[in-house]
């Protein structure tokens, strides 16, 4: 397996020094890390699972409306970053461990460094009851 | 292949006795094969070259890692570049806004230097480095972006099944003592991964790199962890501290080297210095 491109690595640096939840995926959405606020989200360890589907990651969060409608993949923050190769923005609910919801806004941002291809996408997962 | 050390110092030149056998020119390297060369990166140490001693081609290639001072400060100044009958090729990373071309004229024209870089005798091409793997007469070149600060890469050199590796200025790790457990997580691990020479990054010892964190360089830890992680087959401790003289460095690796037990050849790099893989 070849070594990722340099702009995904800083972001994993970046995110380790962060204490806000941060999620990195590769072109196709593969979650390739996420740091430790982010394990408190997902309720799994990064060294644990490695690196997952954009399937399976999702299903995880349980994303859903505040009516409590399921939200399609393709209208989530990082999946339409994966898509469009833009930034998107979005503020909705997910299930914690205990299955009770809570509302999140993510942030999502392509990242494309000096090769000027598309190498993935960096989100910041905002607990919107958060008091820092 | 043949690989000259003409220039081993990162920073600024240095000229005193204290640091005369590890040298004081900054970085440069030539890797030879047969009657061909290469030119890596433009320190004052380009000024040592034999450019016609065994190769009398008017071509002459130098590829930059980047464009700080300590590895183009040679460029103005080597000879051929005010030969006319010269063809120089100068290959630098790209990803910037602006052009490799308006960024090497920044140095390469008034009040940094007395001639425009349009003015420059010889006949000059300046290349921005693809993102694939090249070929260069016999020399197969990859070059890949590395952590440091500005658009900077590292190169593996390969000729037939023989490569060598060099990135002589490199953060693989900001902070941490030790770089992540994946290898695909390391900056410049492919360029490194399984080469005969890796010729790196040793500025600081660990207990200096703490207070410069972020300053685009590592510690001998590191760089011996990296060579031990990629498999490399020899280690060469490059771009020595300005502010060290030949003692200090001396002393800081022999208790690196006291402490630790690596099972392939780790050296400090000497400026003049010809190693064979």
């Amino acid at each position: 397996m070849s070594a990722h491109e340099i702009e995904i690595i800083l972001s994993r640096q970046l995110a380790d020094c962060l204490t806000v939840p941060v999620f990195i995926v590769d072109p196709e959405g593969t979650l390739l890390f996420y740091n430790e606020p982010a394990e408190q989200i997902l309720g799994k360890r990064f060294q644990d699972t490695g690196e997952m589907r954009v399937e399976d990651w999702n299903n995880l969060f349980s994303p859903h409306d505040k009516y409590g409608n399921t939200i399609p993949l393709a209208d989530l923050p990082l999946v339409s970053t994966i898509n469009s190769h833009e930034p998107a923005h979005k503020t909705f609910w997910i299930k914690n461990m205990e299955g009770k919801s809570f509302k999140i806004s993510v942030t999502s941002i392509p990242i494309i460094g000096r090769s000027k291809e598309f190498a993935g996408a960096l989100a910041i997962f905002w607990d919107n009851n958060l008091k820092l | 292949m043949r690989i000259k050390l003409h220039g081993t110092r990162g920073a600024y030149p240095t000229s005193s006795k204290e640091t005369r056998k590890l040298g004081g020119n900054t970085s440069c390297i030539e890797i030879i094969e047969e009657n061909e060369r290469l030119i890596l990166d433009a320190g004052t140490g380009i000024l040592n070259i034999a450019f016609d001693s065994y190769n009398n081609s008017d071509r002459i290639d130098i590829l930059l890692t980047h464009l700080h001072m300590d590895h183009i400060q040679g460029l103005g100044f080597f000879k051929p570049i005010f030969d006319p009958k010269k063809e120089i090729h100068i290959w630098g990373p790209g990803g910037s806004s602006y052009p490799l071309k308006d960024r090497l004229n920044r140095f390469l024209s008034p009040p940094l230097f007395p001639l425009m870089l349009r003015d420059i005798p010889s006949k000059l091409f300046i290349h921005e480095l693809p993102n694939e793997p090249f070929k260069l007469g016999k020399f197969l070149i990859t070059s890949k972006f590395v952590c440091h600060p500005g658009p900077t890469v590292g190169f593996r050199i390969q000729v037939g099944s023989k490569s060598v590796t060099y990135i002589p200025d490199h953060e693989p790790m900001l902070r941490n003592a030790h770089l992540f457990e994946d290898d695909n997580w390391i900056s410049g691990f492919d360029l490194c991964d399984n080469a005969d020479l890796l010729i790196h990054d040793s500025q600081y010892s660990s207990e200096e790199y703490e207070s410069k964190v972020g300053w685009g360089h590592c510690s001998i830890e590191i760089a011996a962890e990296l060579s031990e992680r990629a498999k490399a087959k020899r280690l060469v401790m490059f771009h020595h501290d300005p502010e060290q003289t030949d003692k200090d460095r001396s002393r800081i690796f022999k208790k690196f080297m006291s402490s630790h037990n690596y099972d392939f050849p780790i050296e400090l790099a000497v400026q003049g210095h010809e190693i064979e893989v």
